[in-house]
């Protein structure tokens, strides 16, 4: 029903130039993050340097592989509302094995230095006749061993590349000659997708994250990372487009689609809390020693006041913030809560792993901020090269026109 | 003609109703209501509707609900009989979460429909009047106000002209389903 067609002067062919102050920032952000790495090892802090490179290679695998998970859900739900903004989780999703393969040298890292999984990295500790010998830890050993990690680690981000790597390219190749056919393919490969990440996220993390601390276990862990991560996804695409606009690009894109972005991002906020709690809870209520050494260890001192701030940040803030109608249709105020929540997850990953890794000896410094602020740039630079290299809208997506016209 | 209450136009086609409303502003004549057999994107914006006021209504209930819930919790497990679960506090407030939260939703949800049904004259054995029987099914209708806006004739030949197929003066300002 074309009920007001009266728009059509968009240029969806116009492009991106990544250079001047964005690309500048970026590349010294890049700098600052590889020397405050090389001084994290250089001063022989290499737990809390290795600690900081997973948060971050983590947090930014996990940001690339939201980015493919949008795309992904957009095709099999058959969405029209998104399509003017696709190619941004595209160039996110396109990413994905760089950051992949980061990951995977990090985590290898972490083992040869036996900085990160040494709670079940270490051979005697399966070893029955050793003093080392923990029972508990050995009965997993089906699971836990080196083999076995690096095994599940290439096969799940290897597959969630190549899945996301297609998928954006198949609308790259739509640009070039139209029709159907790449839609088609792209709903798919997306619905297969869908299954395999649905199935294997929660395992990623167990690997990644929660055999940080071997000893401890939680079946709701998989999905409070899965929360966080869509959580921090969409903040970075809405972040990544507000930028855009208020850089003159992609005038097609208007406070309607931003109010979606602020639905899904308060909504899945609620749900990072609603399962950040289901854990929790249950936990709290039924007392077990080896369940509740996690939240044990969070209680300390050291790390109580983060432990609740995070609560603030991902839960109390966006409720308050974004409740309001207009306040998700405000490319301001949506800016302000995206940059907030991306903080609050860089907080919500800090109090997974640092009590598993540098425990006590917690640090918030030129460490913890340079690590961030170097894959932050790092991010950009990528993400924002490969958005400069197609035309800002997929010209003929099938429901390009429904975006266009898109009202809530 | 002067029991006249509304004039209403009846568009077979939902962009000749737009441009209706359009040429209707266009001479300053004040359009009463428009009946849609099925959501039409920017029509409230293009009539300058203001939003609608449930979410107030919506956050009443819910506090309503929160309070109940709560009160529910801390006069039975607390103030009544107080209970030791697994040795945990007597206001063990983690657990009252999920209760309190879901009478808040609850009522909440409750309130809302309650509150659109009654303002809408929604409830059983309630006839639905409409203003045009046929906006319900096929027929996109703007409805003027025929006391506000005295010259019939020119609502008339701007309908006609923006294409409505049929022009009525209802005496009347309702229809039953009865």
């Amino acid at each position: 029903m074309g009920t007001h067609n009266h728009h059509h002067d968009y240029n969806f062919s116009e492009q991106y130039t990544f250079a001047g102050t964005a690309k500048i920032v970026s590349l010294v952000a890049i700098v600052l993050g590889v020397a405050a790495i090389a001084y994290g090892l250089y001063t022989g802090d290499t737990m809390r340097t290795f600690a900081n490179l997973l948060l971050m290679g983590y947090y930014f695998a996990c940001v690339c592989a939201a980015g493919a998970f949008f795309v992904a859900l957009q095709l099999v739900t058959q969405s029209g509302w998104s399509a003017g903004l696709l190619r941004i989780p595209q160039a996110m999703a396109s990413v994905l094995p760089i950051a992949s393969i980061i990951l995977l040298i990090i985590a290898a890292g972490g083992i040869y230095t036996h900085t990160l999984y040494h709670h079940w990295t270490d051979p005697d500790l399966f070893d029955p006749n050793s003093p080392k010998y923990d029972a508990l830890v050995a009965g997993k050993a089906a699971f836990l061993n080196i083999p076995g990690f690096f095994i599940r680690q290439i096969l799940f981000m290897g597959c969630y590349s190549i899945f996301a790597f297609i998928l954006a390219k198949l609308s790259y190749k739509e640009d070039l000659e139209g029709g159907l056919n790449t839609y088609k393919q792209g709903f798919k490969l997306s619905a297969i997708f869908l299954v395999i990440f649905g199935f294997t996220t929660p395992i990623w993390s167990f690997d990644t994250i929660m055999s940080l601390e071997a000893h401890w276990f939680s079946t709701m862990f998989g999905w409070y990372n899965f929360a966080a991560m869509w959580v921090s996804g969409i903040s970075v695409i809405t972040v990544i487009l507000i930028l855009l606009k208020k850089g003159g690009y992609m005038a097609w894109v208007n406070e309607n689609h931003l109010h979606d972005l602020g639905k899904l991002m308060f909504g899945f906020s609620i749900f990072w809390t609603y399962v950040w709690f289901a854990q929790f809870m249950l936990i709290w209520y039924s007392n077990i020693p080896e369940e509740t050494v996690y939240f044990y260890k969070r209680w300390e001192p050291e790390y109580k006041p983060w432990f609740w701030l995070s609560i603030v940040i991902n839960f109390l803030a966006p409720l308050l913030l974004l409740v309001d109608r207009d306040a998700k249709r405000k490319q301001n105020m949506m800016l302000f809560v995206a940059i907030l929540l991306l903080c609050g997850h860089w907080l919500d990953y800090y109090i997974m792993i640092m009590p598993g890794t540098v425990e006590t000896d917690r640090g918030f410094g030129l460490l913890e901020i340079g690590t961030a602020i170097g894959f932050a740039g790092l991010f950009t630079f990528l993400v924002m090269n490969k958005i400069s290299k197609h035309a800002l809208a997929p010209k003929h997506h099938p429901f390009l026109d429904e975006s266009l016209n898109h009202q809530i | 003609m002067s029991n006249t209450k509304y004039i209403v136009g009846s568009f077979a086609d939902p962009d000749e109703m737009m441009h209706g409303i359009e040429k209707l502003q266009a001479n300053n004549i004040s359009i009463y209501d428009c009946y849609t057999p099925m959501p039409i994107h920017g029509i409230e914006a293009k009539l300058g509707v203001k939003p609608s006021r449930l979410p107030i209504a919506a956050f009443c209930f819910g506090t309503l609900g929160f309070v109940l819930g709560f009160s529910l919790l801390y006069y039975t497990m607390a103030h009544d009989w107080p209970m030791n679960i697994g040795g945990k506090p007597t206001l063990p407030l983690p657990n009252f979460v999920p209760v309190t939260f879901e009478v808040t939703i609850l009522l909440c949800a409750l309130g809302m429909v309650a509150t659109f049904f009654y303002r809408n004259h929604l409830f059983p054995g309630r006839a639905p009047r409409v203003m045009d029987l046929r906006a319900t099914d096929d027929r996109f209708i703007l409805a003027v106000d025929a006391r506000e806006n005295t010259d019939h004739a020119l609502v008339d030949s701007l309908l006609r002209e923006a294409g409505a197929v049929e022009v009525k003066y209802n005496e009347r300002k309702y229809v039953s389903y009865e």
